[in-house]
């Protein structure tokens, strides 16, 4: 029966968060609260393991939650719960799609949207890069505007863009072997310094 | 049969391989669907991004239905999802039973901070490929460059832009027509 639930309670929240696994956050904090099935502070835990391990974010913490409330069984229903949803829906955004390809509006549609979404995509760049330039912590601590920049991030950063853009050799190498590279050095340099 | 196996393995390749979320996979889509498979363009990557931000699910998961669903139908749209989950609950099933501590390990924090690094040049690098498909004149430059500041420093759903910028798109064609 706990499987049953956990699977409407992810559809629930695949149904209705819009906008990457961020949106679910105040899902998961609700139902939380109404179920008891796990911590607040256990909900951080999981995010915290979700944002640091491969895939979807959204999914990873739909297979923890349920791994958490019922076993293997219960990760396994729970992120088939949360991707039901999207499955349907976007079924039906294909199909639509499909039909009116060719369709004058459909095309203006898609000039206005596009530039969008590569705006979207720019601006959680931009958050990204600010959490790994940025050291407002020792910043705060110090005062000194020079600590506001992460010197290791900056030459870590320019090292990659680099090795992706302008190096003949490594340019077209896999984007994994880059993301393996800088885990290493992250390790060695201490990046998070802990 | 083949197809729907290739889709799943495509797709668990991507999923395996992608740490940050949905943006962070941006430039494995590339790689492994436009270079590699020949699957989809850059302008329908860049098209099912903006579909997958106004419509509910996680973005991956949503572009994963779009290209499978193009693909193969149905069965090639629930391949291709399956394929880019499966790596996500087999990893997130044994942290959760062996290490309950995970983020915590100095290592995996250090590695993180590392890799955000990376992440942050791989999305770099795939704007500089979608930016040529996408912002083809100034109405366009101009949509790209209020919608990223907009979205950095206003709170706001991102379905609340795609819908502006799709009202922009045919307002500005049809007047483009009348004059």
């Amino acid at each position: 029966m706990i499987l049953l639930r956990l699977y409407f309670e992810f559809f629930k929240t695949g149904l209705f968060a819009f906008g990457g696994a961020i949106a679910t956050i105040p899902f998961l904090s609700d139902m939380a609260e109404r179920t008891g099935w796990f911590t607040q502070a256990l909900l951080a835990d999981m995010l915290a393991v979700s944002e640091s391990t491969p895939g979807p974010i959204g999914v990873n913490t739909a297979t923890y939650v349920g791994y958490t409330v019922a076993g293997i069984p219960g990760g396994i229903v729970a992120t088939l719960g949360l991707v039901t949803p999207s499955l349907i829906i976007i079924m039906i955004v294909a199909a639509f799609l499909k039909a009116f390809r060719s369709n004058k509006y459909v095309n203006q549609v898609f000039y206005g949207i596009r530039p969008a979404s590569v705006g979207l995509i720019a601006s959680a760049g931009i958050t990204v890069l600010r959490l790994c330039l940025l050291d407002s912590a020792a910043y705060a601590a110090s005062g000194r505007l020079l600590d506001l920049i992460s010197i290791k991030g900056l030459v870590l950063f320019a090292l990659i863009w680099l090795l992706t853009n302008r190096v003949k050799l490594t340019k077209k190498l896999h984007p994994i072997a880059f993301v393996l590279f800088s885990a290493a050095v992250g390790i060695v340099f201490k990046f998070a310094g802990a | 049969m083949r197809e729907l196996a290739a889709l799943f393995l495509s797709f668990a390749k991507i999923g395996a391989m992608t740490f940050g979320g949905g943006y962070a996979m941006l430039p494995m889509f590339q790689r492994e669907l436009v270079d590699n498979r020949g699957w989809a363009t850059e302008e329908e990557l860049t098209d099912y991004y903006a579909l997958s931000q106004c419509t509910p699910g996680p973005i991956a998961v949503n572009t994963a239905t779009f290209v499978g669903q193009k693909r193969c139908g149905i069965p090639g749209g629930i391949a291709a999802t399956m394929g880019v989950v499966f790596p996500s609950v087999v990893c997130i099933t044994v942290i959760a039973a062996l290490l309950s501590n995970f983020a915590e390990i100095p290592a995996v924090k250090n590695a993180f901070a590392g890799v955000r690094v990376c992440v942050s040049v791989l999305i770099i690098n795939a704007i500089v490929k979608l930016w040529k498909k996408a912002v083809v004149d100034k109405v366009s430059f101009a949509v790209f460059f209020a919608v990223m500041l907009l979205s950095v420093f206003v709170d706001v759903s991102p379905v609340f832009f795609v819908i502006g910028a799709a009202v922009v798109g045919v307002a500005v064609k049809n007047l483009e027509v009348k004059r």
